[in-house]
């Protein structure tokens, strides 16, 4: 699947804003066999007085900018044509629960995708023991730890319900699972919480995912987001497994990676930031079109 | 031992009752109970001081780190205390050839640790090859994975490293702990050289012992060699005051020359790090940093911290500036690397360990669980990835048998298991007599361009109990000195350079514009606090005179203390004592730009001023004690006058002296001076602005309104007046940076030199009480002119 896919976030102050230097995370990613970003580039105005693109320890492609102050408004805009392929199908087999431990301890070695970066606590997801505790019920019937992840995934679809009133970005899990409320990031987050509590290597995903209009509906410009789901590693022959919780299903090649990491901290689009004095408001706009079109449905 | 045996002939009546405990090493007597030959000396010298001469010698000692400002921060349920710094007084004595030998093994250690550090930011190979487990490291928060593949400008790591050691039950050195953060205690170990110095002056100058100046010239030489270019700057980084070695890093400022610095004092700006001075942006190419990396960039580390320089890490990508020591050099820290270092010594360097680190067993492993299991009762435990001091957090081992099986099961890979530690003691002197106190070392080593050199001393902690667990001083132990002792001669070096090299004065240090913010607002807070007191003394000497009935002329003073927060009802107001204690934070903030007798000076009167207020009423007791208050603060205003070196730093502070009381003479006259002001006014108005003498010299008549404002508004000569103010500002300000812009005058002087004119062009008539509230209005002004200009 070949898609287009254009990003706008725009900042508004009420008062000229002092300088500032963020870290966005807004371009893809080649993925080998999964994802191949045919041409990408990002837009900042104003214009930054400097402006430097490197990788992340997890390979995500950053660019850091320093802009001087003085302006009423930022917007960043990123344009990619992104080719995405279903990648290989969801393995039959995997270890058992309690045998993931000896696969984790055979691997040796500390880049990127090492399962040890994402056994442990991190900065935006510490442990938590309801979600352990829920987390260890959803998983208990399941004979390995894809279809545990999978059934821990469609348990939280069903428990929770989507709800972006009920959470801003900074909601820590605890607090979405005890109301049972929140988006695509909190589902994710309560989701990764629980699969590192059973002993679950896993990780953040951000991206977006194709979204098609009701039948008969127009495709609405921008009305598309950011999307959020979770890696979680199931043992030596399986690797990483991805599942988006928010849409109870492993992904497809209807989501497009942009950044992968512990949590939101190593992904977030926009890091840093930007003094003012006045308020300020964001907003963003999302747009992903498949240049072959072909049916799907979910939600972000 | 035999006790008859440790009475050694040297020194009968002092070693009469040192008694070492059985199975321990002790440091001055040998498992014969003779008297090591490098303490021989001393103790003889020690024995013939008489006891109270000793405690008189130890006094001054104490003296000296009491006016030097040096204290311990403890940390309690309630906050932090500071106390007196606990100076053990007898030095640790060891000698020149055993030393060599411990730091020969020390400088292989350090060899391997930036071995270590290498591999675990670059390659990883430690981990892939199996000589670390992954969880070690993966699960690190001081493994900073931004930093990972940063390769270092000048390719070390590791510049400045400790070691904290200790002396075994075999008599031989072992490592307790490894400082590679941003060790601490070298300040304080050239503090307690100094102080100890002083209680043994007499012995130290001819005992052979080597000085420390020579380390520390060689760490200001190797942090200058490190600079980019000449242009650029050598820094240190605090974490700012609230920092429990605080003093430590203003006194090594002053020390060794270089800039204090905190996280907002710098900036980043096209890759390059740079302070912002009141002279515009300058590069700093060296960071000596006293803060701990995760706080170090909030854009790619902890971004909580409000202690950063955003952009840090991308500088360091740059290669634009060396860290001392590399942000995240604190993953060596880590207890659980001592478990596998001796391996990984014989892999990465072919060779064990010459000195051997304390016996360590990683519990993540089921091989090293057994050996804990089987010897429970040697062992403590604590969390593996602590990076605290040895012994801090550890705690015996209480379990047994199957229960602590299953604990190390369950929690293994959280956990190491040491050998309990034994430390050799060392003399204290308590009570009036030597005891045998445990003891623990530090050791300083620094890399400089002819390789790593050891500090020739170091920071001991003595315990305060036989316990070696009490050496930590947060739990009541001592520091005490040490001395490397040569059987010949010791060189007496110093910081100057030598003598054969030409001499060249050095530039003026640079300004931070946080330093000259606070050196302003310094300047402004003594002279308000000066101003309140004035009016304080004014007032409670008419008090005094007309009893408790509150005059006209005392109700005319009401809006002059309302305007600095100050209720005169009070003897000694809390108004006045807060407004001090802003003088004292902000010099406190600039500790390293400013004399310890002017910091004694403010701190003795803010103690004075404390204690009066319990017990000063109104009146004539109120009015006797401000006047000793503003004898001291005179003290003060005059080591600063008298002392501080006239450049930059100097001119901020008088700059906010002359804006002070420029703003708080316009507010007198136009209260006092006014037309409708009660009788007397104008002659407390005088009294006040410290011109009574002047006044009668000057106009031998009794004062007028012509006179008043000529004499405290118009004179230039009057040190008073508002003029005399004006002259001083536009003086300072024409010297400043950047005070002429392309051949013009800069903003600021432009409103200086309006405000000036229009003063210089005032007649006493002319000069209304609203004329000096436009003047007065104007003057405020000038403080954010020079703030936009200099102070952001």
């Amino acid at each position: 699947m070949l898609y287009d896919i254009r990003l706008r976030i725009t900042y508004d102050y009420d008062r000229p804003a002092a300088e500032g230097r963020q870290l966005l995370r807004l371009l893809p990613v080649d993925l080998p066999d999964l994802q191949r970003v045919q041409s990408s580039a990002l837009k900042v105005d104003p214009t930054p007085a400097e402006r430097a693109e490197f990788r992340d320890f997890f390979g995500n492609r950053v660019v850091q900018v320093a802009l001087t102050g003085g302006h009423a408004m930022t917007r960043f805009e990123a344009v990619a044509r992104v080719e995405r392929t279903a990648g290989r199908p969801v393995p039959a087999t995997a270890p058992a629960l309690y045998a993931l431990v000896a696969e984790i301890a055979a691997m040796r070695g500390l880049d990127a995708m090492q399962p040890h970066h994402f056994r442990n606590p991190s900065p935006r997801i510490g442990a938590v023991t309801e979600i352990t505790a829920y987390t260890a019920k959803a998983a208990k019937p399941a004979r390995d730890v894809i279809r545990a992840v999978e059934s821990v995934g469609l348990a939280l679809h069903r428990d929770m319900t989507f709800d972006p009133k009920a959470t801003t970005v900074e909601t820590a899990p605890v607090e979405a699972f005890v109301q049972r409320k929140g988006v695509c990031q909190d589902y994710a987050q309560i989701m990764i919480a629980g699969l590192r509590g059973v002993g679950i290597p896993a990780g953040y995903v951000s991206g977006y995912l194709r979204t098609v209009p009701p039948p008969g509906k127009p495709r609405l410009e921008g009305a598309d987001a950011m999307h959020a789901w979770v890696m979680a590693w199931c043992g030596q022959a399986a690797g990483w497994v991805e599942f988006d919780p928010t849409n109870a299903c492993f992904v497809t090649d209807q989501h497009i990676t942009i950044a992968r990491g512990r949590d939101y901290g190593d992904v977030s689009p926009v890091a840093g930031i930007l003094r003012t004095s006045g308020h300020q408001r964001s907003s963003q706009a999302v747009d992903v079109i498949a240049l072959q079109e072909k049916p799907a449905s979910a939600a972000p | 031992m035999d006790p008859a045996l440790s009475k050694p002939a040297a020194a009968p009546s002092l070693l009469a009752g040192y008694r070492p405990f059985p199975g321990v090493p002790d440091e001055v007597v040998d498992a014969a109970g003779r008297v090591r030959p490098v303490w021989d000396a001393f103790l003889r010298h020690l024995a013939a001081i008489p006891a109270e001469d000793l405690q008189h010698r130890f006094g001054r000692g104490d003296q000296y780190l009491r006016d030097q400002g040096v204290y311990l921060r403890q940390y309690g349920a309630e906050g932090s205390t500071e106390r007196a710094w606990p100076l053990s007084h007898i030095p640790v004595l060891i000698e020149e050839a055993e030393w060599e030998t411990l730091t020969a093994g020390l400088i292989q250690r350090a060899d391997l640790l930036e071995r270590v550090m290498t591999d675990l930011y670059g390659p990883g190979k430690l981990v892939s090859d199996g000589y670390l487990p992954p969880s070690l490291i993966a699960g690190n928060s001081e493994w900073l994975r931004p930093l990972v593949d940063v390769v270092p400008r000048g390719g070390h790591f590791l510049q400045f490293v400790a070691f904290e050691i200790g002396r075994g039950p075999d008599g031989c050195w072992w490592v307790l702990g490894d400082r590679t953060q941003a060790p601490s205690g070298a300040g304080f170990a050239l503090e307690n050289r100094v102080a100890t110095t002083r209680t043994f002056s007499d012995f130290y100058a001819a005992a052979h012992v080597h000085r420390l100046a020579g380390f520390f010239r060689a760490f200001r030489d190797t942090m200058i060699g490190l600079q980019a270019d000449p242009e650029s700057r050598v820094a240190i980084l605090t974490p700012g005051l609230l920092t429990d070695t605080y003093f430590e890093h203003a006194y090594i400022a002053r020390y060794l020359g270089f800039m204090l610095l905190q996280g907002e004092d710098l900036t980043v700006s096209d890759g390059q790090l740079m302070v912002r001075s009141v002279s515009g942006l300058r590069p700093v190419s060296v960071l000596w940093r006293r803060l701990d990396a995760a706080y170090a960039d909030p854009l790619e580390l902890d971004p909580a911290s409000r202690l950063g320089t955003p952009g840090m890490v991308s500088a360091l990508r740059q290669g634009s500036v060396t860290l001392v020591n590399a942000l995240g050099s604190g993953v060596l820290e880590t207890r659980a690397l001592l478990a596998f270092l001796p391996r990984i010594a014989r892999a990465l360097l072919g060779e064990p360990l010459q000195i051997p680190n304390i016996a360590t067993w990683w519990c993540g492993q089921a091989a090293e669980r057994a050996q804990v299991t089987a010897h429970p009762e040697r062992m403590v435990v604590s969390p593996a990835m602590s990076m605290r001091q040895p012994f801090e957090d550890a705690v015996p081992v209480d379990r047994r048998g199957a229960a602590l099986a299953e604990w190390l099961a369950a929690e293994g890979e959280g956990l190491v298991a040491q050998e309990a530690v034994t430390l050799s003691t060392t003399p204290a002197h308590i009570d009036g007599a030597l005891v045998p106190r445990p003891m623990s070392l530090r050791v300083f080593l620094l890399r400089t361009p002819d390789g790593w050199q050891a500090m020739p001393g170091g920071f001991a902690r003595i315990g305060r109990t036989p316990d070696p667990a009490a050496v930590a001083m947060q739990r009541g132990g001592q520091a005490a000195d040490v001395w490397i002792v040569s059987p010949k001669p010791v060189e007496a070096t110093t910081m100057l350079p030598p003598a054969s090299a030409p001499y060249r004065r050095p530039l003026p240090g640079m300004l931070p514009a946080r330093a000259a913010d606070n050196l302003f607002w310094l300047g402004r807070y003594v002279e308000r606090t000066e101003g309140i007191l004035r009016l304080l003394r004014s007032r409670n000497v008419r008090m005094a005179e007309s009893g408790p009935v509150a005059t006209p002329l005392i109700a005319a003073m009401d809006p002059l203390f309302k305007a600095m927060g100050v209720d005169p009802a009070q003897g000694i107001p809390a108004g006045m004592i807060s407004t001090l204690g802003a003088a004292i934070s902000t010099a406190g903030q600039v500790r390293d730009r400013f004399s310890q007798d002017g910091w004694s000076a403010l701190a003795d009167m803010d103690k004075t001023a404390r204690r009066m207020a319990k017990s000063v009423t109104p009146g004539d007791d109120a009015a006797r004690a401000v006047s000793a208050l503003l004898r001291k603060l005179s003290g003060f205003s005059g080591l600063v006058h008298e002392n501080m070196y006239r450049f930059l730093g100097w001119r901020f502070l008088e700059l906010g002296r002359h804006h002070e009381r420029a703003m708080s003479m316009a507010a007198l006259l136009a209260t006092l001076a006014d037309p409708k002001a009660p009788e007397g006014a104008l002659d407390l108005a005088v009294e006040v602005g410290d011109s009574v003498m002047t006044h009668g010299r000057r106009f031998a008549v009794a004062t007028a309104r012509d006179t008043v404002i000529d004499l405290l508004a118009l004179d230039g000569l009057n040190p008073r007046a508002i003029r005399f103010q004006l002259d001083g500002i536009k003086d300072q300000v024409a010297l400043l940076p950047g005070a002429m812009d392309a051949g013009q005058p800069s903003t600021l002087s432009r409103a200086v030199l309006r405000i000036h004119t229009q003063l210089a062009s005032e007649q006493p008539e002319t000069m209304t009480t609203a004329a000096l509230l436009s003047i007065q209005g104007q003057i405020a002004g000038l403080s954010d002119l020079l703030a936009d200009s200099y102070l952001h």
